[in-house]
């Protein structure tokens, strides 16, 4: 605990030392959403002149820094309990959206020939199923020609908001996955190779005959991966694309969440991807710095307006406007910035 | 007259006053200089012990939970509620075998190369091949780790692997050593392939300097009585410069036991310990670099704690590597 705040108190040198240079706005945490918020902030910064200097150092590490006071927002792939919120006095909202994505390498398979369901997915990741031409692939994949290889599991080696999301859903669709490995940002893995990044994620599959791996959806879709269709919980069979990830979202309870504490995995609905994550912010509902506050919500607040044509090149999803009318109703009332 | 007198020895006196305000500025400067130089290695010992100081600090919290089971634990679970299960075994396994496997194959081929441009090498080539082993050891760590991960790794695991797993395969405990039901593209052997390359060049430099000093009448002696190549190495210029020998082994080793960025990308990152060499592994200064970022409480503390522990081991490893010297420096004097 004390080396964490010795490293946030170096951090926090580094950030305020920057953050005298510009008035821009200083956030830092989830990697996840960083390509999204540098885009917004680039068309923010030609809108209005207001920068955002925005460090994509991790959730873990964001969430460390927004509790150690030096910057102006943290963000996370994780969304924090209201008892923790609480505890530091902090307000958290969802600000956009990805998808997870199997992705495999296996010869003669094109993408979406393949369809996997979350059970037989949590038992290849659990090492159960070993072989393509399992009885429970095979099932699955009428018609489909399946090798008789080994599985190569890829996982990611880091701590990470896609592997918290991806195995939050694991454990909601499989008893003996929940029991054996849970869910969190780095665990126990039973089986596979572990590699750093979505994007080593990425290599790593694409390079190795007869693998499977999980990443964010805009690196399956940039690197023209062959991903896998999945049976969501409805028992429907669906492709990774924007409008599949957007009925999820759509469906997603954010209303009987308390400050929106939602993994929104595994939603109902019969075109909802049951891999679907939202990635927060999170800002002091008494901040010491309110003009710094209200920057930053000014830009979220642009962002909502004006970012969803942007998200969506980019391969993220934009939040509905229902959500963000609570969003504003709810979470950004209770920040003092005057 | 004794106007001049006195003007003269004033002069002297003054002279005098001078020499020794040169000679005291002199000693000032030798002591600032002694200052200078003292103060500078004292630095190295206060930011060692700062080091060390705030590791303990940092793992105080894994060593008091964990203890002594830390180092005997094979699992590493750092999702586990409430309290995490966390244990070294696993990456102290893969370091010190990596470690070991790297030095079964550079130590050879770097005395090897080292003997054949000391030794047998034609001029005109010398030079190009000390440069080419030079620039090795100019390569940055992540080069390697790309190059393993994208070029060595799917060629070993495609052409190279299966036919040893293959050749094994009935032969007991060797079929547990080159076994793998899963051969992939990331793994300990790989590791350590790559960690081979990037300490040969420290063996081969190191070893070609000591060689070199060996003094030529020694060897012209030798070849005089008749000695085959062999024999002149063997028995004049190994015994003459085994220390230096040794300490650039050491040197190596001290650089295969924590070397992180090539090895995070190739062995795989799996904390099991598995008997084959073919198998994804992990070592420590990988699974600090692969978690640190996203650890936080008693997982990051069990991450400082193998941070220790690696500081330790390579201390250990170091120091029995100058035990040994030391006997075998006694048993050759007596």
């Amino acid at each position: 605990m004390k080396f964490s705040t010795l490293i946030a108190a170096g951090f926090a040198l580094a950030v305020s030392a920057s953050a005298v240079l510009a008035d821009d706005i200083s956030g830092a945490g989830a990697t996840f959403p960083f390509p999204i918020y540098s885009k917004w902030a680039d068309a923010y910064k030609k809108a209005t002149g207001i920068g955002l200097n925005y460090q994509s150092i991790g959730s873990g590490a964001g969430i460390k820094q927004i509790q150690a006071k030096t910057v102006t927002f943290g963000a996370t792939d994780i969304p924090q309990k209201s008892e923790d919120l609480a505890k530091f006095g902090l307000v958290q909202w969802p600000q956009v959206m990805g998808g997870i994505v199997p992705v495999v390498n296996l010869e003669g398979i094109a993408a979406g020939d393949l369809v996997l369901d979350g059970p037989t997915l949590a038992n290849i990741y659990l090492g159960k199923v070993k072989a393509w031409d399992d009885a429970a692939i095979v099932k699955l994949n009428p018609g489909v020609k399946l090798p008789a290889t080994p599985i190569v599991v890829v996982r990611r080696s880091d701590g990470s908001g896609t592997t918290f999301n991806f195995t939050t859903y694991l454990s909601a669709v499989n008893a003996d996955f929940k029991s054996g490995v849970g869910a969190g940002q780095a665990v126990e893995w039973p089986v596979g190779v572990g590699a750093k990044g979505n994007d080593g994620v990425a290599a790593n599959v694409m390079q190795t005959k007869g693998s499977i791996g999980y990443v964010e959806y805009a690196f399956a879709k940039q690197n023209g991966m062959v991903h896998a269709d999945m049976i969501n919980s409805a028992g429907k069979r669906v492709k990774p694309k924007l409008e599949s990830f957007a009925a999820a979202a759509a469906n997603a309870d954010w209303n009987s969440a308390p400050n929106f504490n939602l993994v929104i995995v595994n939603q109902p609905g019969d075109m909802s991807w049951p891999m679907t994550n939202a990635t927060f912010i999170l800002m002091y509902s008494q901040p010491d710095d309110k003009a710094a506050a209200a920057a930053a919500l000014a830009f979220f607040d642009w962002s909502f307006t004006n970012g969803g044509k942007m998200a969506e090149e980019l391969d993220y999803i934009p939040m509905p406007e229902t959500v963000i009318a609570k969003i504003k109703s709810s979470a950004w009332t209770t920040i003092i910035t005057k | 007259m004794s106007t001049v007198t006195q003007s003269l020895s004033a002069a002297h006196s003054e002279a005098t006053q001078k020499r020794a305000r040169v000679l005291i500025g002199m000693a000032f400067g030798d002591k600032l200089f002694a200052f200078a130089t003292k103060l500078a290695a004292y630095t190295v010992l206060l930011v060692l012990a700062g080091i060390i100081i705030s590791l303990i600090v940092g793992a105080w919290p894994a060593i008091t939970t964990f203890g002594f089971d830390f180092l005997i634990t094979s699992r590493w679970a750092p999702q586990l509620e409430p309290e995490p299960v966390l244990g070294a075994l696993a990456p102290i396994y893969g370091t010190l075998v990596s470690s070991f496997i790297a030095m079964l194959i550079a130590v050879p081929f770097g005395l090897g190369i080292a003997i054949f441009l000391t030794e047998l090498c034609p001029h005109s080539l010398r030079k190009p091949i000390r440069l080419a082993i030079e620039l090795l050891a100019g390569i940055p760590s992540i080069i390697y780790g790309m190059w393993g991960f994208f070029v060595l790794g799917p060629f070993l695991a495609n052409y190279i692997e299966p036919g040893i797993v293959a050749a094994f395969a009935d032969i007991p405990v060797l079929n547990a050593v080159f076994g793998g039901d899963m051969v992939s593209n990331l793994s300990l052997f790989n590791a350590s392939l790559i960690l081979a390359i990037m300490i040969l060049p420290f063996i081969t430099a190191i070893a070609v300097d000591v060689f070199s000093t060996v003094p030529p009448v020694l060897k012209e002696a030798a070849y005089g009585i008749g000695c085959t190549t062999w024999e002149v190495v063997n028995n004049v210029v190994l015994p003459f410069t085994r220390v230096g020998v040794v300490g650039g082994v050491m040197l190596a080793l001290g650089r295969a036991l924590g070397e992180t960025m090539a090895v995070t990308f190739i062995i795989g990152n799996s904390f099991k310990i598995s008997g084959s060499i073919f198998a994804p592994s992990t070592t420590i200064s990988a699974a600090i670099a692969s978690e640190f970022a996203e650890s936080s409480g008693l997982h990051q503390s069990a991450l400082i704690l193998l941070g220790l522990l690696l500081f330790v081991l390579t201390f250990f490893v170091l120091a029995t590597a100058r035990f040994m010297l030391m006997r075998l420096e006694k048993r050759a004097g007596a």
